[in-house]
């Protein structure tokens, strides 16, 4: 995944280096632009137990603003946004990897460094016993819901900054 | 003995002299003996699944979880490009113009189908409704949500997209959908279980000429089915995956 340049916002944005979990690091170009998620719809994707995206719906592509061949094979946090805190994906992790369901609000970075926001699922797919990969899910949350979300993150992200 | 075959009772009734077309197709061309029973509502087809009588089902996606999952029910087919889909729907004159103007006690009409149930809750969680601040009615049929919403008993209804379609266009016209699901992910299933299995290669290649066969054609296109896509085991897995995603949270 690439650095994101001034050409791929549509208005000037806040620019930052984002270091992710794995040691990679990327430039983000960030802006206010929201795109609210259409209503009826799902978000569906699937990575395998690495986090890498093996499957995605129009959706996806629709919301992220990333063509289908350019979400394959990619890592899921390249949707992260930097306003998202570390400790919301630690539960995920933790939680998924337990083999059990987590259930978050997530402000999702875009491809022109807009954002949206869902309220996702995250499962592991489990076969024969194993965990051979994961799913998420992701639909419409409320106003309300983003709103508290968005206060709640600021203050897991100073918290975090300390 | 012949074979037990059943259809998840969310079909219109419009349709019911159809699945026995669909069964003497089956019979004819597997050289098999099949049973079809049908059943007025869920509770009912879940118990003769329960007692292990049911060898071929047309199975919702909510069910094939348990199908798949607890009674080890193989993948077969699937309707061609016919997903399930969700309608909330509100009368013409209704005040609400889309889910956000929804507004807790909300009266809800709704039918036992589970899918279509937790398809349509999931919808109106926008507006920040779910089942602890809204009244939800179960009825018996589609037919009784559209009296409710025409009565003014419901506020909203929920319905299968393609039952909706089928409503007369009477009823049709005093209503109007407030929102449509549309995940295309989600879709009825052919399943066999432990008796049927050692058929279901045999099924299979009967199934996926069935639209090219005339008798087959018209038995399909009667349900308004184009034909038959086989299901791989794993497609089915997936399926049940999302649905699991989607129930309903406490």
């Amino acid at each position: 995944m690439k650095d994101m340049l001034p050409s791929d916002v549509p208005r000037p944005g806040t620019s930052i280096r984002h270091k992710y979990f794995d040691g990679f690091e990327r430039t983000i170009i960030y802006t206010d632009i929201e795109t609210s998620f259409p209503e009826g719809n799902l978000i569906v994707s699937r990575t395998d137990t690495k986090g890498k995206i093996i499957a995605c719906n129009k959706a996806f592509c629709d919301m992220s603003g990333f063509s289908k061949d350019e979400l394959i094979g990619q890592e899921h946090y390249i949707l992260r946004h930097p306003d998202m805190p570390a400790a919301a994906f630690k539960d995920l992790w933790a939680t998924v990897g337990k083999g059990k369901h987590w259930h978050g609000y997530v402000k999702n970075l875009r491809k022109d460094g807009g954002y949206y926001w869902v309220y996702a699922t995250v499962i592991p797919n489990i076969r024969d016993g194993k965990i051979i990969g994961y799913s998420s899910i992701r639909r419409k949350p409320s106003r309300a819901k983003i709103h508290e979300h968005n206060e709640l993150y600021k203050k897991m992200k100073l918290q975090e900054a300390k | 003995m012949a074979f037990f075959f059943t259809v998840s009772p969310d079909f219109s009734p419009l349709h019911i002299s159809d699945w026995f077309l669909v069964n003497t197709w089956l019979q004819r061309n597997l050289g098999e003996q099949i049973h079809l029973e049908l059943f007025d509502d869920f509770e009912s087809q879940r118990k003769v699944i329960e007692e292990k009588k049911v060898d071929l089902i047309y199975s919702n996606p909510y069910d094939a979880a348990t199908l798949v999952r607890k009674h080890g029910f193989k993948a077969v087919a699937r309707p061609r490009e016919l997903t399930d889909e969700a309608i909330i729907a509100v009368t013409e004159s209704s005040p609400f113009k889309r889910v956000e103007d929804l507004k807790p006690q909300t009266r809800i009409s709704t039918t036992e189908d589970p899918n279509v149930h937790m398809m349509a809750m999931i919808m109106i969680e926008p507006a920040d409704l779910s089942k602890v601040n809204t009244v939800i009615t179960v009825r018996d049929s589609y037919m009784r949500i559209a009296q409710d919403l025409i009565g003014g008993t419901a506020d909203i209804g929920f319905f299968l997209k393609s039952t909706y379609d089928d409503l007369s266009d009477l009823v049709k016209k005093q209503l109007r959908p407030l929102v449509t699901s549309q995940i295309y992910m989600v879709h009825h299933a052919l399943l066999v279980g432990n008796k049927m299995i050692p058929l279901k290669e045999k099924l299979q290649n009967a199934l996926v000429k069935m639209s090219s066969d005339p008798e087959g054609k018209s038995a399909l296109e009667a349900l308004c089915m184009k034909g038959w896509d086989l299901l791989e085991q794993e497609d089915v897995e997936f399926m049940i995956d999302l649905m699991d995603t989607l129930v309903e949270k406490e």
